[in-house]
């Protein structure tokens, strides 16, 4: 029977990375949330690859922290190694990975959790959304107990019909054997949701004991104490390394004698999957030339012996599973504890979703997470980040906040998801900004700090240190554009030493900077600065100097497109009423609703020639509206 | 790109003595700015609205002068857009006007697509209501007829060419970023600055292949410069006034102050004929003493066609046969006047110098002949004999500014790599690159670099 069990401004459904972001913002802005949970024990549950950041998604944790998020924090107390990757390359694309011992950033997070103060952690299953005149108002549990709220989020990962393939075998079931979510994914329908079916996998895990490691590559954590969060302070020194080794020949063999048994080849599963993590059925098929790929062994925690097989992601069958890891050099011997498994889940198309990720059909309930279509542990904490931000803004009927794609990768990865949809599980990558210098994993707090500080999310201590760095790397950079630096013997035979060209006169130290050979340290050993800066500070400077002409190249791309992101679209437009949109267009931009001009001309099949019918329509529109008023 | 800075030659094309290339927007100053040198070191920046100015167009690269304008800056909101206009007054001729757009849309312009200063006029609230529609209607025929021509250039050389380098860069930028999304992949090799300098230079020089079809692209615009050679009194005024006479002259005389060439225009069958320096022709000064000076054999170098003139009733000279030895390895047609005149020369020898030339016989006197010497113009210029054979090739004033946009920036690719710069900066002007060319043929999506990524690396956990 249906009882009352309580009135709240949030409630957020499913507590995995999503779900946890999401109700410790709305909690944290002020609104009272409940986070409901299928299984308390499984709460920030990794059930894939145990590792938090790399490349663009690292970039998205250190945003996260930006805005106040917390997945950085746990992650910094939790790692068993951390690495820099990319420190050869460019400042746009370096990134911070950590191996995560799971377990720990489980309870870690659990914790957090439980002493929000405005936040009430429950087990519990949704059933049903209360949905009245196209407003959700609650949801109802398979107990029976009626939860009220002012908004909702959903963030249900891949729980939504999800049913596990492993080799012949196909069974209902949420990750790692969790009971799936099957009621609401046929409420989501009835609701009028659109759903696509996604498909996503992961590899087997043996036991650390059974590996000869001799027959494998050490791959140790950095030696220099990183960490991910700008607040974080301790740092472990204690890390735990990773090895790597290669499939063979014979595992190629087992592969291509055993694909009539591949779910992936029999037809049995019919979900999309990510093109950038194949199975490695798919990787020996579609690139048959390569005699062999690469096997990371990563371990999953300080207090297990369980160890991911990276590389070798599979639905074949187990008994299969079983010759393909002794295949493998070091693993010879070794004992799989768990076999690896394809898993089909029900997503909803992006396209449903405003920039806050609210939904078009549904007033006040919001989605966030695998549930659109993404993968990945850090993309679903960016998008619970934002859809808890909103939903609490919106219970506590404040102004909303939408990231730009030049503001953060959070907001590239929602402007795809929202205005071109996604054909397979979604993942961040950097080639998908295009602003990619300005969005620095070196400059989130630059960039995002103000907004965290301005919906109440950063406190005011951290927000007066931000300040006090922001100011000191203006007058770090300041100091030397105006500290001359003279053709003394000492620096004619520094940049002789570092193969530069001498100088001929006096030139400025921000300008001897730009030279290629030169660095910040160099620069520092001529004309030291009168107190100790911060590493980062001086970093920042550094950065900021040496690559000012690109840096000024994108910000004036994003200047130049700014007219166009100003150019609103009113809300009630009709795409029917205009003569001379093509049909294609009219199609997407009806599906996708855009807001704003440069929205609408990121939608596929939208040509410039309609984007110019489309501004002088609303040109007339507007025109109309002042002469009949 | 919707609010950004807009040219196009906004009088008639071809007749006229002064034609007006048109500029819109907030980089409009500063765009002609660049290019203009005014009496006394002026500025165009710091000069009042609504005024007009004398001066030079130079171009930036070469510092040369292009042509002598008269510009009228105008500020907006007080102009016909609303926006910033500025307006060149060009002394007329396809050729300087042409070369003055094509310097505005280097450095920074785009092409204005038909009736978009009228659109903007109205979306800045300019113009009423009631010439929205038209504006409207404007655009739709416009991409009716660009989707057309689109089809039309899908077959066409230039955009399999482009699709080609197109296809190479994205390859690179694949490369590049597949080693920064998946650092630890070792089945992928490291970009190194080495192989992207090869790369970069191959773009470059694929592009700077293109530009120099475009030189027979530009015949089509600018004609088929033509030069006519022969002894004195063998009738080279007589051709030159038949040619000019028969046909309609579609630009006079352009006294350049500039230069002393003196450019005619003829339209002949179709084909667009510049006839060069035919000052000096008119003047009965002898072309051929003048061989071995160096600026005759540039004007004969840069010729795309030469008409040999030959005199009927006298012999063939060892000055004809200099000429003939000058004009080696050109397009040539050779033509043998006054044959109303009783016949001196030696045929059996003139088809032994004209070798695989064409011969064609005229009496410009009596008006015979003209007719097949039309003819021979028109088929060595439509039969690809000359180096013109595509004609669809990169003719476009938009593809040759997007063309060399896109040098502009494999250019400083290529400078940041021998500086060091990192590899995932270098990124961004390669990028740009393949933009500006998937401009040219209306092809600039972005998820195609990730489809790459996935088609030609193994990538996966």
């Amino acid at each position: 029977m249906p009882y009352e069990a309580g009135n709240y401004d949030v409630i957020v459904v499913g507590a995995g990375h999503a779900g946890c972001e999401a109700g410790l913002a709305s909690a944290r802005l002020g609104a009272k949330t409940l986070v409901v949970t299928i299984n308390l024990d499984m709460i920030a549950f990794m059930p894939c690859n145990p590792s938090v950041g790399g490349p663009a998604k690292g970039i998205v944790v250190r945003e996260i922290d930006a805005l106040g998020g917390e997945m950085g924090k746990v992650i910094d107390k939790t790692h068993i190694q951390m690495r820099m990757l990319n420190t050869g390359k460019g400042p746009a694309v370096r990134a911070l990975r950590a191996q995560a011992d799971k377990f720990m950033y489980q309870h870690e997070m659990k914790k957090i959790l439980e002493e929000e103060k405005n936040l009430t952690l429950i087990q519990g299953m949704v059933e049903r959304l209360i949905v009245e005149d196209g407003v959700c108002k609650g949801v109802v549990t398979q107990t029976g107990a009626v939860y009220t709220s002012k908004t909702v989020i959903i963030t249900t990962g891949t729980f939504l019909r999800g049913e596990i393939i492993l080799g012949e075998l196909k069974y209902s079931s949420g990750p790692n054997n969790q009971q799936p979510s099957i009621k609401l994914s046929e409420h989501l329908q009835e609701l009028g949701f659109d759903l696509v079916r996604f498909k996503t996998g992961t590899p087997p895990r043996v036991n650390s004991h059974t590996i000869d490691y001799s027959k494998t590559e050490i791959q140790p954590g950095d030696e220099t104490p990183r960490a991910f969060s700008y607040e974080t302070t301790k740092y472990i020194t204690d890390q735990l390394p990773c090895w790597l080794t290669y499939t063979s020949e014979e595992t190629h063999q087992i592969i291509n004698s055993n694909l009539h048994r591949s779910p992936m080849y029999s037809g049995m599963i019919q979900g999309k999957g990510p093109r950038y993590c194949p199975s490695i059925e798919d990787k020996v098929v579609r690139f048959n030339d390569k005699p062999r790929h690469q096997i990371f062994l990563e371990p999953e925690g300080r207090n297990t012996q369980e160890v991911y097989v990276q590389g070798l992601s599979t639905s074949l069958p187990e008994e299969v599973q079983h010759r393909l890891i002794r295949s493998v050099p070091g693993l010879e011997n070794a004992q799989m504890m768990r076999a690896g498994y394809a898993i089909e889940y029900d997503a909803i198309v992006p396209t449903q979703l405003w920039p806050t990720l609210e939904t078009k059909q549904v007033k006040n309930l919001f989605t966030a997470g695998q549930i659109n279509g993404t993968s990945g542990y850090e993309e679903a904490a960016g998008q619970g980040l934002m859809a808890g931000i909103n939903a609490g803004l919106k219970a506590l009927g404040k102004e909303e906040l939408i990231l730009s794609r030049s503001d953060a990768y959070i907001g590239v990865m929602i402007d795809d998801l929202i205005t071109k949809g996604t054909s397979e599980p979604y993942r961040l990558l950097t080639s998908r900004a295009e602003y990619r210098l300005l969005l620095r994993h070196d400059n989130a707090d630059l960039r995002l700090t103000e907004l965290g500080h301005s919906i109440g999310l950063i406190k005011e201590e951290r927000y007066q240190k931000f300040l006090a760095k922001k100011e000191s790397i203006e007058g770090e950079i300041k100091r030397l554009q105006k500290t001359i630096i003279k053709p003394t013997a000492e620096v004619q035979e520094l940049i002789h030493s570092l193969g530069g060209s001498e100088l001929k006169d006096g030139i400025r130290a921000s300008d001897l900077l730009k030279r290629p050979e030169m660095t910040y340290e160099h620069i520092q050993r001529l004309v030291p600065s009168e107190e100790l800066l911060d590493p980062d500070v001086e970093e920042q400077a550094e950065i900021q100097i040496k690559y000012e002409g690109y840096i000024e190249k994108s910000l004036q791309q994003v200047e130049r497109l700014k007219k166009m992101e100003d150019k609103k679209i009113p809300e009630n437009i009709d795409y029917d009423a205009i003569n001379g949109l093509a049909t294609e267009a009219k199609h997407n931009l009806k599906e996708v609703q855009p807001l704003s001009i440069a929205q609408a001309s990121r939608i596929s099949g939208v040509n410039p020639a309609d984007i110019s019918i489309l501004l002088i329509y609303i040109e007339q529109g507007r025109i109309a509206r002042v002469s009949n008023e | 790109m919707e609010f950004d800075t807009i040219a196009a030659i906004s009088t008639p094309m071809g007749e006229g003595a002064i034609a007006i290339v048109r500029l819109s927007g907030d980089q409009a100053i500063a765009i002609a700015d660049k290019l203009f040198k005014g009496i006394g070191g002026k500025r165009l920046k710091t000069v009042s609205s609504h005024t007009i100015h004398y001066g030079q167009i130079i171009d930036p690269k070469t510092e040369q002068v292009a042509e002598e304008v008269m510009v009228s800056v105008m500020k907006g909101p007080k102009t016909f857009t609303k926006e910033d206009v500025v307006e060149i007054n060009c002394h007329g001729g396809l050729v300087s006007v042409n070369r003055v757009l094509q310097l505005l849309l280097t450095n920074g312009a785009r092409l204005a697509e038909p009736g978009e200063f009228t659109k903007r006029a109205f979306l800045n609230g300019r113009i009423d209501l009631s010439q929205a529609e038209a504006v409207m209607d404007l655009i739709r025929a416009k991409t009716d007829r660009a989707m057309n021509l689109a089809l039309g250039q899908m077959e066409g050389r230039l955009s399999k060419l482009i699709r080609k380098l197109r296809q190479e860069i994205l390859e690179t930028l694949a490369h590049v970023e597949v080693n920064i999304d998946y650092p630890e992949y070792d089945d992928v090799e490291e970009m190194s600055h080495r192989m992207l300098l090869e790369k970069g230079s191959y773009v470059k020089e694929e592009i700077e292949k293109l530009l120099r079809t475009s030189q027979q692209g530009k015949i089509l615009r600018e004609g088929l410069s033509t030069v006519i050679v022969g002894r004195p009194n063998v009738g080279k005024s007589s051709l030159l006034n038949s040619l000019v006479h028969e046909n309609k002259a579609i630009v006079t005389d352009i006294p350049g102050t500039t230069r002393d060439v003196i450019e005619e225009y003829v339209n002949v069958r179709g084909v667009p004929l510049r006839l060069l320096d035919t000052a000096g022709i008119r003047e009965t000064e002898d072309i051929v003493e003048r061989i071995g000076v160096e600026r005759s054999r540039q004007v004969l170098k840069e010729a795309d066609l030469i008409l040999l003139v030959l005199n009927y009733s006298d012999e063939c000279t060892k000055e004809d046969e200099n000429l003939f030895k000058a004009v080696e390895g050109m397009d040539v047609i050779v033509i043998v006047n006054k044959t109303d005149l009783p016949q001196v020369i030696d045929m059996d020898q003139v088809h032994k110098l004209s070798k695989n030339h064409k011969l064609v016989a005229t009496s410009l006197l009596e008006d015979r002949g003209v007719d097949e010497l039309e003819e021979a113009i028109a088929s060595l210029f439509f039969e690809g004999s000359i180096e013109a054979g595509d004609l669809t090739y990169v003719s476009n004033t938009r593809h040759i500014a997007l063309l060399n946009q896109a040098l502009h920036s494999i250019e400083e690719a290529i400078q940041a790599v021998e500086m060091g710069t990192p590899i995932d900066i270098v990124q961004i002007d390669l990028t740009r690159t393949w933009e500006l060319l998937g401009e040219i043929i209306g092809d600039s999506v972005h998820e195609s670099l990730i489809d790459q990524l996935f088609s030609q690396f193994c990538l996966g956990k």
